[in-house]
C-alpha cells in the first residue's frame, strides 16, 4: 500500500489502455494488452491481493494474450482504425 | 482549500482512474470498427471493474490474507470451542484497539485453564491488520469466467471471418444489408 | 463518424455521473469502511467472521482458499461448470471434421514433429522448452497442492498446467502436442474434474448431511474432528477444479489456433 507506486502504475495503465486501442497492427495491440494485464497484476500484488494477482498473471497476461494472438494469426492482421 | 484538495486526491484518486478506465473500455466497445479492438475494449472494461471491487477490500498497513504461524489462534480442546468463539465474537464488536486488547485478555484467561499444551503464541487475529478476503474470492471467479467468455467471443469472431471474409463492422453491415445475405 | 461522436457524448455523460458518484465513497484503504467493518446497527460484518473464525473452523491458513472452497463452495462448483460449458461452446462453434478449403491458407512450415528437427532457427526455443516444461508441470502440481498455505489453489495450478501443454504446442507442431494430450483425453479430464467436485457434494449427502457440507466426511476420512475433514475435502475439490481448467485451457487453445481442424496450429 504505497501511494506513490499506486499513482505511477495507474497512470501507466491508462497509457497502456489508450495505446492498445489506437495502434493499427493487431499483433501489437495483443502484446500491449498483455502488458496491461501484467500492470494490473502488479497493482493487485501491491494492494495485498496475492491470490488475485497470481490468477491474473496466469490467466490475463498469459492465456488471454495467447488466445488473442492465435485469433489474429488466423484472421486479418491490420485493422482500419 | 489546498488541504481539502489534497485529502480528496489522496482518498479518491484511485476511484477516478477506475472510472476513466471503464469509460475507455466502454467507448472502445461502441465506437471501434474492428471486432478484435472491441474485444480488447471489453476486456479493459472488465478488468477495471474487478480492480474497483478488489480495491474496496484494501486496508492501510494491512498484511495479506494468509495467516502466519504466529497469527494462528492457539489450539484449544474440543469442548471449549463454542465458548471461545463467543468470546471472539463479542470482543470484535468494539473499535480496533480495544478489541485487540480484549481478545488478548480473554485469550489469556482461557489459556490459564490448563488444558492447553500449546506453547502460548497468544496473539489473537486483529482484523484491521489483515486485508479483507471476501472481494478477492468473488473476483477470482470473475476473472476465470471472463477468460472463458473471451475464448467464446474469439471463436465467434473466427467464424464470422470465415463466413464473411472481414472483421470490420462497417463492411459487415454493408454485406448484410446489400447482397451477401447467406446463413 | 457519427457513431464516434455519439459514443463520445454517451461516455462523457456516464463518466461524469460516475465521477460525481465517487464523492460518496469511503476513503481508499479505510479499515472502518462498511465493506470491512459493517454498519452500525446492522448485521455483524461477515468478513470479520472469516478473518477471525475460519482458521478455527477449517484449519487452513489461506483465508481466500478456505472461503472459496468451503464457505462459498457452491459458487466455485458452478464457476467450474461455466468453464466446461465455454469449452464445449467453442467445440460446437469451431470444430470441423471434414477437409474443406479455408479462406486463409495456413502455410505451416513445420512438417517434422520433434523439438528442433534440424531447423537451426528453432534451436533456442526448442531446447529451452524441452528443458523447462517438466519444471513448469511440477510447479503447477505444487501450486495445486500447496494452496492451503500459500497463494495458489486449483485455478492457478490448472491454468499453469494447461499452459505447459500450450507451450509444447508453440515450440513444435500442434500435432505433436495432440499426440500427447488428445481431444478425447482433455474432454474426459475436464468432465472428470466436475465429477470429482459434485461427487464430494453427493458423498456428503449420502452420509446424511447437506450438499457440500464437508464436516460430515470425518467418518469416511478417519480424522478426529470436522476441521481436518474440511481441510482435506478442500484439497479434493481443488484437484477437481484443476483437472477441468487444465483440459479446457488446452481445448480452447487447440481449437482457436487451428481454426477448428486440429491439424496444424501457430
Amino acid at each position: 500500500m504505497i501511494f506513490a507506486f499506486d499513482i505511477i502504475i495507474l497512470i501507466f495503465l491508462i497509457v497502456a489502455a489508450l495505446i492498445a486501442l489506437n495502434v493499427k497492427d493487431l499483433l501489437s495491440a495483443s502484446m500491449i494488452f498483455g502488458i496491461y494485464g501484467f500492470l494490473i497484476c502488479l497493482l493487485w500484488a501491491e494492494m495485498g491481493a496475492v491470490d488475485v494477482a497470481f490468477t491474473e498473471a496466469a490467466v490475463g497476461a498469459g492465456i488471454s494474450a495467447v488466445l488473442f494472438i492465435a485469433t489474429v494469426y488466423n484472421t486479418c492482421r491490420r485493422s482500419s482504425d | 482549500m489546498a488541504d481539502f484538495f489534497q485529502n480528496t486526491l489522496h482518498d479518491h484518486f484511485n476511484y477516478w482512474v477506475y472510472v476513466i478506465l471503464m469509460m475507455i473500455g466502454l467507448w472502445a466497445v461502441i465506437a471501434k470498427n474492428n471486432f478484435i479492438k472491441k474485444l480488447i475494449g471489453l476486456s479493459i472494461f472488465q478488468t477495471a471493474i474487478i480492480l474497483f471491487y478488489v480495491s474496496i477490500g484494501v486496508k492501510v498497513d494491512a498484511s495479506i490474507p494468509i495467516l502466519h504461524h504466529h497469527e494462528e489462534p492457539a489450539a484449544h480442546a474440543e469442548g471449549h470451542d463454542k465458548g471461545h468463539k463467543a468470546d471472539y465474537a463479542v470482543g470484535e464488536k468494539d473499535d480496533s484497539a480495544p478489541a485487540a486488547h480484549d481478545n488478548h485478555d480473554s485469550h489469556e484467561s482461557q489459556e490459564s485453564h490448563g488444558d492447553h499444551d500449546h506453547h502460548a503464541d497468544a496473539h489473537a487475529v486483529n482484523p484491521d491488520l489483515i486485508a479483507n478476503p471476501l472481494p478477492h474470492v468473488l473476483m477470482l471467479t470473475a476473472i476465470v469466467v471472463g477468460v472463458a467468455t473471451l475464448g467464446v467471443a474469439l471463436a465467434l469472431s473466427q467464424r464470422i471471418y470465415k463466413e464473411f471474409g472481414t472483421l470490420e463492422e462497417s463492411e459487415l453491415l454493408e454485406q448484410l444489408k446489400g447482397g451477401n445475405v447467406d446463413g | 463518424m457519427i457513431t464516434k461522436v455519439l459514443a463520445t457524448v454517451a461516455v462523457v455523460i456516464t463518466g461524469a455521473l460516475l465521477l460525481y458518484g465517487t464523492a460518496d465513497f469511503p476513503a481508499f484503504g479505510d479499515p472502518n469502511s462498511p465493506a470491512s467493518a459493517g454498519v452500525e446497527g446492522g448485521a455483524p460484518s461477515i468478513s470479520k467472521y472469516f478473518i477471525t473464525e475460519s482458521y478455527g473452523d477449517t484449519k487452513v491458513p489461506n483465508l481466500v482458499t478456505s472461503v472459496l472452497a468451503d464457505y462459498r463452495g457452491y459458487d466455485t462448483m458452478f464457476e467450474t461448470v461455466v468453464v466446461l460449458a465455454a469449452g464445449m461452446a467453442i467445440f460446437a462453434i469451431l470444430r470441423v471434421f471434414r477437409e474443406e478449403d479455408d479462406l486463409v491458407p495456413n502455410a505451416s512450415h513445420s512438417e517434422g514433429n520433434s523439438f528442433t528437427d534440424g531447423d537451426h532457427s528453432r534451436i533456442i526455443v526448442g531446447t529451452t522448452v524441452r528443458l523447462v516444461v517438466p519444471v513448469i508441470q511440477l510447479f503447477a502440481l505444487y501450486v495445486i497442492a500447496h494452496g492451503h498455505h500459500s497463494p495458489g489453489g486449483g485455478f492457478q495450478g490448472g491454468v499453469i498446467l494447461g499452459a505447459s501443454f500450450i507451450i509444447i504446442a508453440l515450440a513444435t507442431d500442434l500435432g505433436y502436442a495432440l499426440n500427447r494430450f488428445s481431444e478425447k483425453s482433455y474432454f474426459n479430464l475436464a468432465a472428470i474434474g466436475i465429477l470429482i467436485y459434485a461427487g464430494f457434494g453427493v458423498l456428503c449427502q449420502v452420509l446424511g448431511s447437506n450438499f457440500l457440507d464437508y464436516g460430515v466426511l470425518q467418518k469416511v476420512l478417519f480424522t478426529d474432528g470436522p476441521e481436518m475433514a474440511r481441510s482435506h475435502s478442500m484439497l479434493g475439490v481443488e484437484v477437481g477444479v484443476a483437472f477441468t481448467v487444465t483440459g479446457i485451457m488446452f481445448a480452447i487453445y487447440a481449437n482457436l489456433s487451428s481454426r477448428g481442424t486440429l491439424k496444424s496450429g501457430l
